[in-house]
């Protein structure tokens, strides 16, 4: 099956830092048609349909319009560019590859709701990209696309890029403000949302970086055009990382609504080794760990949610059956465990706790009450913790045990005994 | 040149509003590999914060250690994927050529080694970061030929 690359079009193609190359390949229409009519904007991309790529899947017009309904002196874009959940890294892909296509995206949000100023948070594990994102941004202001009095307008928007320093729960929008502001990455309580009061408590927007790259094609040709790609409740394409067991990992584009086998079969190539699949993880560390019997799945957030997986940033991480999956789930585990900001209870001991009993169930001593009472603490995280790492972060283990309840064995005849 | 500027400077550079405390923190990792007391009770009074605050600033992030590192340092990624994938043997072919594990530097101060979260190269598993430069789809063979160009 062909890709279908709208996102990744320039990739490998055009020199990423040169403006002019991304003009030439049909860049920076978007921003000239925005700064005609920026009245415009927000409706076209309610109108388009366009959900959040990085994870959760709002809505992107309705989250621009609460900023442009704010009235205040300043307003920011941010750039969500911290990329941490394990098992994606298609953001890396747009960003070293066509970094003007996100630029123009921040700069008609900027231009939509009447922000001046943008930030990009890049996490630390990508310093290379720095001198491209770097270059790339001067090359711009030389050109007059971004910086003062873009395109000859009376409208302004910077972009400043903030580097993380190595913490998986600055991908929370509200913690990753908190660590623009200087501060220990703790994610706020909500509300106020960032819409109305954000970055220094100013409206703020704030995107993942593909859902930014898909801003300027939607201006240029449209809502409909863009309507008629993907699927009815998500328009557009995907990116997918595919990683694990697969003959072909990497950074694949496809309309949403793409097959899970189509991916796995004729994209992926199978697993190494004539191996069997045994499992796939759906949605990054974070997401549900499915069965490899469940495979035929329309990759949307609809479909996947109603199938018990997760969409997410579009990360599949294919296991295959020479992998224990007890093991699988103790290293996701010791990631919550590391990367819990400590702020609210229910997270930070969760955390411990689950994995004191994946122990068990490692070394065979667990029994039927372990397994009722991992349950029951990760269905408390779930509802109770306060930003969506400690209510995520069941998720592999609980659904681990949904769908391969033979690897969770339990020496239920000694229940009750110590 | 007297060691204080080293500081001094970093805050010329990034500015003293609290906004720049990261920038700070990051330029003085950048050239000396760590943060030492000394240096965050120096930031603390650049910036007029409690060097406690500072303090809990810096060890909330992994990439701003407060313990002295080596010339390099290997960030070897133990998440998911790369676990899967090998992260036993990168590990293993750095004990063998560094006679390190994770947390320890070398006894002639060239390397220090971290384990490390998801490095977002997932679909290029198992990877790890020499100072600022990626590696990839890594072996115990082409691990030990990257260290042996550091040490060269
Ligand atoms: C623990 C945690 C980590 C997150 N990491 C990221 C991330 O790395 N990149 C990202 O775009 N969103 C991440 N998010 C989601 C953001 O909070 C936010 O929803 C997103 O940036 C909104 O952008 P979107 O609507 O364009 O997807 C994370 C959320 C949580 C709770
Ligand atoms: S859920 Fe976890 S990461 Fe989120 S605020 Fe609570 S302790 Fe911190
Ligand atoms: S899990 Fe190792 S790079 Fe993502």
């Amino acid at each position: 099956m062909e890709e279908t690359r709208i996102l990744l079009k320039n990739i490998g193609k055009i020199n990423p830092v040169s403006s002019a190359d991304y003009v030439a390949a049909g860049g920076y229409k978007g921003l000239k048609k925005a700064i005609s009519n920026p009245e415009a904007i927000v409706d076209i991309m309610k109108d388009s349909g366009l959900r959040g790529r990085g994870g959760a899947g709002f809505p992107v017009g309705l989250k621009w319009s609460f900023t442009k309904g704010t009235p205040s002196d300043q307003k920011y874009i941010i750039c969500n560019a911290d990329e941490g959940e394990p098992g994606t890294n298609k953001d890396r892909i747009l960003m070293s590859g066509d970094p003007h296509s996100l630029f123009e995206g921040m700069a008609i949000a900027g231009v939509a709701v009447g922000a001046t100023k943008g930030f990009i948070y890049l996490r630390a594990e990508y310093p290379y990209l720095l001198p491209i994102l770097n270059d790339a941004i001067k090359d711009a202001e030389a050109a007059g696309f971004i910086g003062k009095n873009i395109l000859g307008s009376n409208l302004d928007f910077e972009i400043e890029i903030r580097s993380g320093a190595g913490a998986y729960i600055c991908g929370d929008e509200t913690a990753l403000m908190e660590s623009i502001e200087g501060k220990r990455g703790e994610p706020r309580y909500k509300p106020p949302f960032p819409g109305v009061s954000g970055l220094w408590g100013k409206p703020t927007i704030i995107n993942n970086v593909e859902t930014l790259c898909n801003v300027p094609q939607i201006i240029d040709k449209g809502a409909e055009w863009f309507r008629s790609i993907g699927t009815e409740s998500c328009p557009g394409t995907k990116l997918f990382t595919l990683s694990g067991n697969i003959n072909n990992p990497g950074v694949y584009e496809f309309p949403m609504g793409v097959n899970m086998r189509t991916l796995f079969k004729e994209v992926g190539g199978g697993c190494p080794g004539g191996k069997k699949l045994f499992a796939v993880q759906t949605g990054g560390a974070s997401g549900a760990i499915i069965n490899a019997e469940m495979l035929d799945m329309p990759m949307d957030i609809e479909c996947c949610a109603k199938a018990g997986a997760v969409l997410g940033a579009g990360d599949l991480m294919f296991i295959d059956e020479s992998i224990n999956i007890i093991d699988v789930v103790e290293n996701l585990i010791e990631f919550f465990v590391e990367e819990s900001c400590g702020k609210c209870t229910p997270c930070r001991e969760g955390n411990t706790r689950l994995l004191e009993f994946v122990h068990k169930f490692k070394d065979g001593t667990a029994r039927e009450d372990d397994l009722e009472r991992l349950i029951e603490i990760g269905s408390f995280m779930q509802v109770s913790s306060l930003c969506g790492l400690g209510q995520a972060s069941p998720v592999p283990v609980l659904s681990a045990i949904k769908n391969f309840p033979d690897k969770f064995i339990v020496k239920s005849d000694e229940r009750g005994q110590n | 040149m007297t060691e204080i500027n080293i500081v001094k400077d970093a805050v010329k550079k990034h500015g003293r509003k609290r906004e720049s405390l990261m920038p700070v923190l990051q330029e003085i990792v950048k050239q000396e590999n760590y943060l030492s007391e000394e240096r965050l009770m120096e930031i603390a009074k650049e910036f007029d914060l409690s060097s406690a605050e500072v303090y809990g600033v810096a060890t909330f992030y992994s990439f701003l250690p407060v313990k002295p590192m080596g010339e390099n340092v290997i960030k070897v990624c133990q998440t998911i994927v790369c676990d899967m994938k090998g992260k036993e043997a990168v590990l293993d072919a750095i004990k063998d050529k560094l006679n390190i594990v994770p947390g320890q530097t070398s006894a002639d101060g060239k390397f220090s080694l971290m384990a490390v979260n998801c490095i977002g190269q997932c679909s290029n598993a198992p990877a790890m970061l020499v100072n600022d430069k990626p590696y990839i789809n890594l072996t115990y063979e082409n691990v030990v030929k990257i260290i042996d160009e550091y040490q060269s």
